[in-house]
């Protein structure tokens, strides 16, 4: 069978290894573990990301976090225009998770390349761009425009909540979706091309199997899932947008099974995401066939939360025996 | 020195049913705060509630700093709860604090309610030089009285119930207090922290006459550090020539704003 074949080559590592050449960040070599691992020819140090959204163009967290330490740093979901953003509040904590409704405020691409990639740049990690547009012809803009400034990953951001035009329809019409990812595609040369879902969908196999026949290199799911919540002294909703997008621990077992029935789905690596807290719950999601992971709202609880799970990550494996991370990846679907 | 640290609780005081003084204890070498900033205190090590929740720096003492905070909701009673001995997580000092007036203006401190948790630090730095106001809704909700008298320069002080003080609020003192002094005082320099109604009121009244000052606001925050964009607030942009207005982030920009900053 194809699934038995995938799951195979997954576990020996051939599929992650195979023809891909060795990035300029594997500084790992001196260390007996192997924390590396692969999203399309992007090699990574080890496994731990950031969520887009949660830390900022980098800068925000360089006084708490080793930027060299991390697999890779995703940034905050760039336009091509700045956009301003939703009134507040914007945020609400919920038991176990919090609402938001920032409305993808961001500086714009022209200010992005000019003031906040050439600080990244100083780090010996990889930069992956989170990018969202109106139309498909923004997104493809987005990522010439980004693939030529050398950034090494390109993350299509089609599954925001807050938004109301284009981004969400994107990420949750099959045929849309399609033609969008094709379209990027043929503009990005350098880059891995990463599509972030929506966990907003019936069936997320058949949309990852989009992602995958359209030509990207990875997955990422899953982004926030929407909500909402009411103050009950004043009748109004907690959030000036009344919606919002739900994360942290309380969405955790829905992004692990999205991430279980995509692994089995598609052959491109999953970013799995969503209520990451610990090097347990990043296990977890490796477990269920994460190749990579991104920690999100943890890094607001606590600030040098990446760092904290990489350890553990390596902490863990070294307990277990294992020489290298990738000998997790999928591991419950071969238990 | 790390903004990032952990500290020992040395003492919890219980000033009345709602409100406490929380005395900390770092147990790293941390940055001195100045008037204004503000610090995240962990509350829980559960997940729920999980995000630290943001505190106006009130005091410093001779072992650590000292907040003062209103039981709200969960994680203020978790705070309520801590004990001495236990050892917490803290990110701070975070944003920009009250700037240092220029030359001889006269600083007159607006406090409402849990306000004073902000402007007492700011009372202390001017050391009996400051015009303090003090609102509060009854007399129960005055706290720290002892020590703003010792402090500022002349304390004035109102309750809504006319418990304490003056009655009415503390806008309307500061209005007849400026209707009645106005002519005395060369020039004055505004500091207000309150709930948002009594910010708007004290800006109109500071933009009416023509007032500098500052307002430390107050939105719901996550990070702390600028990242998650959560605690906007909408001010006049300075950059274009074209009038337009932008957001700032409560706890990177501010948490204090000049006054004619901000757009209500």
């Amino acid at each position: 069978m194809v699934r038995s074949h995938l799951r195979h080559s997954r576990l020996s590592g051939i599929f992650l290894e195979e023809g891909f050449r060795t990035s300029r960040n594997d500084r790992n070599r001196e260390n007996t573990m192997d924390l590396s691992v692969s999203i399309g020819h992007l090699k990574l140090k080890n496994p731990v990301m950031t969520a887009s959204g949660t830390f900022g163009y980098g800068e925000e967290y360089s006084e708490f976090v080793d930027l060299n330490r991390l697999g890779a740093v995703v940034v905050k979901g760039i336009s091509l225009e700045p956009r301003e953003g939703n009134p507040p509040p914007r945020i609400c904590e919920t038991p176990c998770g919090m609402l938001n409704t920032i409305g993808l405020q961001n500086v714009g691409l022209r200010r992005f390349l000019k003031e906040k990639l050439p600080y990244l740049r100083r780090f010996d990690t990889p930069v992956i761009v989170n990018i969202l547009g109106n139309t498909v012809q923004e997104y493809v803009r987005l990522s010439e425009a980004l693939d030529n400034a050398g950034v090494d990953g390109i993350e299509l951001n089609v599954s925001c909540p807050n938004v109301k035009k284009a981004e969400m329809i994107f990420g949750t019409d099959k045929k849309t979706l399609a033609m969008l990812i094709s379209k990027v595609r043929q503009s990005v040369k350098r880059a891995v091309l990463i599509t972030k879902l929506s966990p907003s969908v019936s069936n997320i196999q058949e949309f990852s199997k989009i992602a995958e026949d359209s030509g990207s290199d990875a997955v990422s799911l899953i982004n926030t899932i929407p909500g909402m919540a009411i103050d009950i002294e004043t009748w109004r909703p907690k959030l000036a947008n009344i919606t919002g997008g739900l994360s942290g621990p309380a969405i955790k077992p829905i992004a692990v099974r999205m991430v279980w029935e995509t692994y089995n789905a598609v052959k491109i690596p999953i970013i799995g995401m969503g209520g990451i807290m610990s090097a347990e719950d990043a296990i977890e999601f490796m477990l269920a066939g994460a190749t990579a992971v991104a920690v999100g709202t943890a890094n607001f609880v606590n600030p040098e939360a990446t760092v904290a799970i990489i350890s553990g990550i390596e902490g863990y494996l070294g307990k277990k025996g294992m020489r290298g991370v990738k000998e997790i990846i999928g591991g419950m679907n071969n238990a | 020195m790390s903004r990032h640290f952990k500290a020992k609780i040395t003492n919890n005081l219980s000033l009345n049913g709602k409100n406490g003084l929380l005395s900390i204890e770092p147990l790293e070498p941390v940055i001195n705060p100045e008037p204004g900033q503000f610090y995240m205190i962990g509350v829980s090590n559960s997940h729920d509630p999980f995000l630290k929740r943001p505190f106006s720096f009130f005091r410093k003492t001779s072992e650590g700093i000292q907040f003062l905070y209103e039981v709200r909701g969960k994680g203020t009673m978790m705070m309520k709860g801590f004990r001495d001995g236990e050892v917490i997580n803290i990110l701070g000092p975070l944003g920009k604090g009250y700037p240092e007036p220029g030359g001889d203006k006269t600083p007159l401190l607006i406090a409402g309610g849990m306000g004073i948790a902000s402007v007492f630090s700011l009372v202390e730095a001017f050391a009996k030089r400051a015009y303090v106001f003090y609102g509060a809704k009854d007399k129960e909700g005055l706290l720290m009285l002892d020590g703003l008298e010792e402090l500022a320069g002349e304390l004035i002080i109102s309750t809504d119930d006319g418990s304490f003080g003056e009655k009415g609020t503390i806008v309307d003192v500061l209005n007849n207090f400026l209707t009645s002094h106005f002519s005395l005082l060369t020039s004055h320099l505004i500091y207000a922290c309150g709930p948002k109604p009594m910010l708007e009121a004290v800006s109109r009244i500071a933009l009416g006459r023509g007032i500098k000052g500052y307002i430390s606001a107050e939105e719901n925050m996550a990070c702390g550090v600028g990242a998650c964009l959560g605690c906007a607030i909408k001010v006049k942009s300075q950059k274009s020539k074209v009038k337009s207005q932008i957001y700032k982030m409560v706890c990177k920009d501010g948490p204090v704003f000049p006054i004619e900053e901000i757009v209500w």
